[in-house]
């Protein structure tokens, strides 16, 4: 499917076959690599937390947050609030760490495990990060053109496999511009005073569970600096993908723009097929200083699990951006089509006078999934705008709830936000559910908010068939309008990806 | 040839079931334009229905084929690909999908179907220029999502620009007069005779005679009670006009 890709109005035919692929033994990213592993002992206590950080090298005041993360984490019990349902996790029969044998540092492209770089390339994702692992200088940008991208961007990718960052690539062409890119890892012993600067500042140890707990045993993840007035020169990308046995997958995620600064960051996910859930609780931090800007995507596949709902990844992530300058702006833009059990809000802090808070959000439920997702925008500076585009799509038997806080501090004089939240329809059982919080402090805050939900409709489906479309083709072409207000921030790279995977989630939906 | 042979047909399931089509027989030659007229509730849009495929009818006896393919086998995409194209009464609306992609996606998956080349984007958006000039339709409309927002009149244009661009081997035009004001009726009038080949067959469906004024049918049929009661020339329209249905019946329709 990688490689037939093409950017075309509408559908895209190699998108269409690529449909053909829904049942979850076809899950298209559903293998194991056979790799050497290392593994912590199973497990969760301070003596698993100490080689975890023993393992990254890591100084001693980090080896200490983690173990005040730990000692917090043992008190707070898992929140129950949302819309979900699962199995109780027993954090103690978990892995928190694996990592290919060899180690986490390669000294070149080439000392990369051949399995490895074919897990990625089997991974078949728009970005080729086959190619661009393989260090072809160029590689993204020859694929973009490919396709007939007009505007064609260079990409750089850090790949997460399970817990390791395993390459940055273009890391010296960042390097020119002084952006800061590397594996969280590496930059706790490169640049520990900017880590420890930021790290827990937008999302405290104490903040909930499963951040907490991330906070004290994540194993890896990115670390992205932009100097002030700098507009980093390519599009950052990190893939994740969970390739042990029953290890929680905890990423930490610090992304921080200076004064002036622009970052685009990608974060694409996918799994490999399991029948254990596998646990993923990440946490995402994003600081942009004044009249700094983040926009951050997100595409997500990890496996939803089998047709009777059994097996796949549990997501309970935190994510959330502070934008702590005036004039700042942060926006966030995901696409959900993975997972058994989505749990996430990316959320804005607006902080600082005159920022802006976006959220553009595709979460597609099928079969035996649930999603409660949403966001939260804090307004607490003068002037401070936000806008949310909810799209949420239910198939099968699934369940999708946004659930979603605005909320209008005393001194966010003149606020304003706009929510839309559409809902989609398809088949009878599956539920859609739209839970909007406001709190306003303001009389003269401007808070709109509009909701839709509809059903895909046998009169719109005919239509399109008499026209000669068939009838997963129609669905798709009938979703992709639905979404097509969000799919548009998504940088084209991901784009193509994003709609290539609402066809696959939606294989099988209708008839 | 379009060839309906004593087709009858069922709406509903069970003892809800209602017989709408009732042993309907008619042949429309590729080359000719036919016209069925027929007061409300005579089957006049189930037998387009009925036709393109469309969910919801049981064929309970009869058969309809097109240059000999039996059509009543195929799903409605199969029927397309085929070249059966339905101008629908009542367009529907597809947020968010614009003219332009949809018609694109639609004429591509059609020549897929049939083993064909697809159309290439300069000549896809060429030839869409051409059409919406012959319409008067205005290029902004062709950004605009399907049908959204988009007056009767508009709707209809739609169709017939859909048409156009398709070239379909035959076409049913249902009520394709109705919310039309005089002027675009002769646009779209214009634009379906334009159309009018020795290898493409149309079926003109209309309450109205005034649309018959722009578009002259070779024959007109007109049906009743789920058959066709009586078949004749242009007059029989004029004639339907002057003296009603009921006049043509001999009894209250």
């Amino acid at each position: 499917m990688a490689d037939d890709v093409k950017v075309k109005e509408g559908i895209d035919a190699g998108t269409v076959a690529a449909a053909k692929a829904l049942q979850s033994e076809n899950y298209s990213a559903g293998f194991q690599t056979d790799i050497e592993t290392e593994y912590a002992p199973k497990g969760l206590n301070e003596e698993v937390i100490a080689f975890i950080s023993d393992k990254k090298g890591e100084p001693s005041w980090m080896l200490d947050w983690r173990l005040k993360a730990f000692e917090r984490w043992k008190t707070m019990t898992e929140p129950g609030w949302a819309k979900v349902q699962y199995e109780q996790i027993d954090y103690q029969d978990l892995y928190y760490y694996a990592a290919p044998k060899r180690g986490a540092k390669y000294e070149s492209i080439d000392d990369v495990p051949k399995e490895i770089l074919d897990t990625y390339e089997k991974l078949g994702i728009p970005l080729r990060e086959a190619e661009v692992l393989l260090g072809v200088e160029g590689a993204a940008e020859t694929a973009a053109e490919a396709r007939g991208g007009a505007t064609s961007s260079k990409v750089a990718v850090d790949a997460v496999f399970d817990s390791v960052s395993v390459a940055t690539t273009f890391r010296k062409e960042l390097e020119k511009a002084g952006v800061i890119f590397m594996s969280i890892s590496e930059a706790l012993r490169e640049h520990p005073e900017l880590v420890k600067k930021y790290l827990g500042s937008v999302v405290p140890q104490s903040d909930n569970f499963f951040a907490t707990l991330n906070s004290a045993v994540f194993s890896d993840g990115t670390f992205v600096y932009v100097p002030e007035g700098v507009r980093c020169p390519m599009e950052l990308s990190t893939y994740f993908r969970m390739n042990a046995e029953n290890t929680g997958q905890f990423e930490r995620t610090l992304i921080v723009a200076d004064k002036g600064a622009y970052v685009s960051y990608l974060e694409g996910c996918t799994a490999p097929m399991r029948d254990e859930n596998q646990l993923h609780a990440a946490v995402v931090e994003l600081v942009a200083l004044e009249d700094a800007e983040i926009k951050y995507s997100t595409v997500q596949n990890w496996w939803p699990g089998d047709e009777n709902g059994k097996g796949g990844i549990y997501n309970f992530v935190t994510k959330r951006g502070d934008c702590r300058g005036a004039r700042s702006k942060i926006s966030w833009t995901q696409v959900e089509t993975g997972s058994a059990v989505t749990w996430k809000y990316p959320s804005c802090i607006l902080r600082g006078d005159d920022s802006t808070g976006e959220f553009y959000s595709i979460a597609v439920t099928n079969g035996h999934q649930m999603a409660d997702t949403g966001t939260k925008m804090i307004h607490l500076g003068k002037r401070t705008r936000s806008r949310i585009i909810s799209k949420g799509i239910s198939a099968g038997r699934s369940d999708n709830t946004y659930r979603g806080l605005v909320s209008v501090n005393k001194n966010a004089e003149k606020a304003r936000n706009f929510t839309q939240c559409d809902s989609l329809l398809i088949g009878g059982d599956c539920g859609a559910h739209t839970v909007p919080y406001v709190e306003n402090r303001r009389a003269d805050a401007q808070l709109e908010h509009e909701a839709t939900t509809t059903k895909l409709s046998d009169d719109q489906l005919f239509y399109a068939r008499q026209r000669g479309l068939g009838e997963e083709e129609a669905v798709a072409l009938l979703v992709n309008g639905f979404v097509r207000d969000v799919m548009q921030k998504l940088p084209m790279e991901f784009a193509v990806e994003a709609q290539n995977l609402l066809e696959v989630s939606l294989e099988g939906s209708v008839g | 040839m379009l060839q309906l042979n004593d087709l009858s047909a069922r709406v509903g399931e069970g003892d809800e079931a209602k017989s709408i089509l009732d042993g309907l027989s008619l042949e429309v030659p590729l080359g000719e334009v036919h016209a069925i007229m027929g007061p409300n509730g005579a089957g006049k849009s189930t037998l387009a229905y009925l036709l393109t495929g469309r969910d919801g009818y049981e064929v309970s006896d009869g058969t309809a084929t097109l240059e000999g393919d039996d059509l009543l086998d195929m799903e409605p995409e199969e029927r397309a690909a085929k070249g059966v194209f339905l101008s629908f009464q009542y367009p529907v609306e597809i947020p968010g999908v614009p003219v332009m992609t949809f018609v694109r996606a639609a004429m591509n998956a059609q020549r897929k179907a049939r083993g064909e080349e697809e159309i290439s984007a300069p000549e896809f958006i060429k030839k869409a220029r051409e059409v919406s000039a012959k319409l008067k339709i205005d290029s902004e409309m062709l950004k605009r999502p399907v049908n959204v927002g988009f007056s009767g009149g508009e709707k209809k244009r739609l169709e017939i620009f859909q048409m156009m661009m398709i070239e379909p081997r035959f076409a049913i035009l249902d009520e394709t007069d109705s919310g039309l004001d005089i002027d675009a009726l002769k646009t779209v009038s214009d634009g379906v005779n334009a159309l009018r080949s020795p290898d493409r067959g149309m079926l003109v469906i209309t309450h109205y005679q005034r649309l018959l004024d722009h578009i002259r049918p070779d024959k007109v049929h007109v049906l009743a009670k789920g058959r066709i009661i009586k078949t004749g020339g242009p007059e029989l329209a004029q004639q339907l006009e002057r003296e009603g249905y009921d006049g043509i019946l001999g009894e209250p329709a």
